[in-house]
């Protein structure tokens, strides 16, 4: 009788599942969240009035398709992490205080993501200054769209594709007078006025991420995710512009990982379309300029010693 | 006059290039010499001085007589500056004289005359024009096979630079062969070398 009932729910299960599995976000028109939410209009039929009735989507809810179906979360329907009572409209207004899954939700103590290490992500981000100050208010969707997400750092071949991805995170908030007081409650400083300091800004910004002189160095987990206060960022020329440069355990470890040739940091760092001066010390070279500078050295001093020698008794 | 000037300049000019060329790319973590900001702006401002200096060197060869010093004689164009050599390494050292000895028509010695050809119709317009593209790296071919161009110029960039100072210890070592030492420092502020009949 148990295991009859068992099966029965099981097979409801399924159809639902499936039922649900049907939509996709391939054909937004037919799906029944994103004919509203992929449109700046939608249309419905209000009961009350009895008449079809067109309203503006609230831009902000509307969804980029396209960014949905190429994000890493693509294989899930709406409903799988919203509440299921959105099915029907108009939506019922308290299930939108309802609390969100959360990245450690879903991922947190799952083996099969063991390698994307969350659980010391999230030890990391609570060091940080957003959670030190904002608390469980501030949560990972604030910089990572769970919609669109997509591994750049780890799949991207090209530094300034990363580079953009990973600044946009921060740009998102600390570039936009809204979403800065919201979160902050105070007025966004503005970003050119702050790095002032900073020579070539416009090719800093291009070719290396916020976090990179933002953030401690975590060169274990794939991206640190321990922001500083802005008291403690990087201002040392020399950190990046040396041979020992704070980038290659940072920004230039994703081209370690990727890179085909393994012949060693030189070889990763030739490979990638950046230049940073004062890293790319070339060793054969460096060797040859030393021989060739001490030889000259000994080859004047034999000279001079010849010159000293020969010198005949009238002369100084 | 002019050229007194101008090798002034010059002279000024390369030293500062060289020792901020050095603290960029030497990689030491301390900020040798000097803070890297302030090295990246001292190098782009002694590199334009530079070449506009150099511009003024290029003018000066074909408007007056100084050109004539950097025309290579084509008869035993091999066989001069090993002479030249020969006397540098053995000759002098045996009582010969010079070969090629100062004076108005001969500014040069055949092997001077190559090494300042190469280096300011070869090198020094090479680490211009690569100095600039550095400073413009929006101008750079992108990839060149699989390497960054802008890595590519800056490697050949630094190699330039390196050879340049290379001649420049050698280009001071050699003005220290004269009558003494230091005569022919007295000449560059000059301009004029007091000509030695009879001796080395």
């Amino acid at each position: 009788m148990m295991r009859n009932r068992l099966i029965l729910i099981v097979f409801v299960c399924c159809l639902g599942w499936l039922g649900a599995r049907a939509q996709s976000y391939e054909n937004a028109q037919e799906h029944q969240c994103l004919k509203c939410h992929s449109n700046q209009t939608y249309t419905f039929h209000n009961d009350l009035m009895e008449r079809q009735e067109s309203r503006l989507m609230n831009p902000y809810f509307v969804l980029d398709t396209i960014a949905l179906k190429a994000g890493v979360h693509h294989v899930f329907d709406c409903i799988d992490c919203h509440s299921y009572e959105y099915t029907t409209y108009p939506h019922s207004a308290n299930i939108k205080l309802e609390p969100l899954a959360t990245c450690l939700d879903c991922h947190g103590g799952d083996e099969s993501f063991a390698k994307y290490q969350f659980e010391r992500i999230d030890e990391e981000y609570q060091k940080s200054v957003h959670y030190q100050t904002y608390g469980d208010a501030f949560t990972c969707s604030k910089c990572h769209s769970q919609h669109t997400y997509t591994a750049t750092a780890r799949t991207s071949s090209n530094v300034q594709e990363i580079v953009e991805y990973s600044n946009n995170m921060c740009l998102s908030c600390h570039n936009s007078m809204q979403e800065y007081k919201l979160v902050s409650g105070k007025d966004n400083p503005e970003l050119v006025e702050v790095h002032n300091w900073l020579p070539n800004q416009k090719l800093h910004f291009e070719n290396v991420r916020c976090i990179e002189c933002h953030t401690q160095v975590e060169d274990s987990l794939m991206v640190s995710h321990n922001i500083l206060p802005k008291e403690q960022a990087l201002r040392k020329c020399v950190e990046c512009h040396s041979s020992n440069s704070r980038l290659i355990a940072s920004l230039y470890k994703y081209e370690n990982l990727q890179s085909r040739k393994g012949n060693g940091i030189l070889g990763t760092m030739v490979s990638n379309d950046s230049y940073v001066i004062g890293t790319h010390q070339v060793p054969l070279l460096k060797t040859l300029s030393y021989i060739i500078f001490i030889g000259l050295i000994v080859v004047i001093i034999i000279h001079t010693i010849f010159r000293i020698l020969n010198r005949k008794p009238d002369d100084k | 006059m002019w050229l007194r000037i101008w090798h002034g300049i010059n002279a000024l000019g390369i030293i500062v290039l060289i020792i901020t060329g050095l603290s960029m790319q030497s990689g030491i973590d301390s900020g040798f010499i000097m803070s890297f900001d302030k090295a990246v702006d001292a190098h782009n401002i002694s590199g334009i001085i530079v070449t506009l200096n150099y511009f003024l060197f290029l003018i000066g060869n074909l408007v007056t007589s100084n050109g004539k010093f950097y025309i290579v004689k084509p008869s035993a164009f091999i066989k001069r500056p090993i002479k030249q050599a020969k006397y540098y390494s053995w000759g002098m050292f045996h009582g010969e004289s010079a070969p090629y000895p100062l004076s108005e028509k001969r500014k040069f010695n055949p092997l001077q005359k190559y090494f300042y050809i190469l280096v300011m119709y070869l090198a020094v317009p090479g680490a211009i024009i690569t100095g600039f593209a550095l400073l413009f790296p929006e101008l750079i071919i992108e990839k060149v096979y699989n390497l960054s161009g802008i890595f590519v110029t800056a490697v050949f960039h630094s190699i330039i630079g390196f050879v340049i100072s290379i001649f420049l210890i050698i280009h001071l070592y050699v003005a220290t062969i004269g009558k003494s030492p230091l005569e022919n420092f007295k000449s560059i502020l000059s301009g004029w070398h007091h000509i030695h009949h009879g001796k080395k």
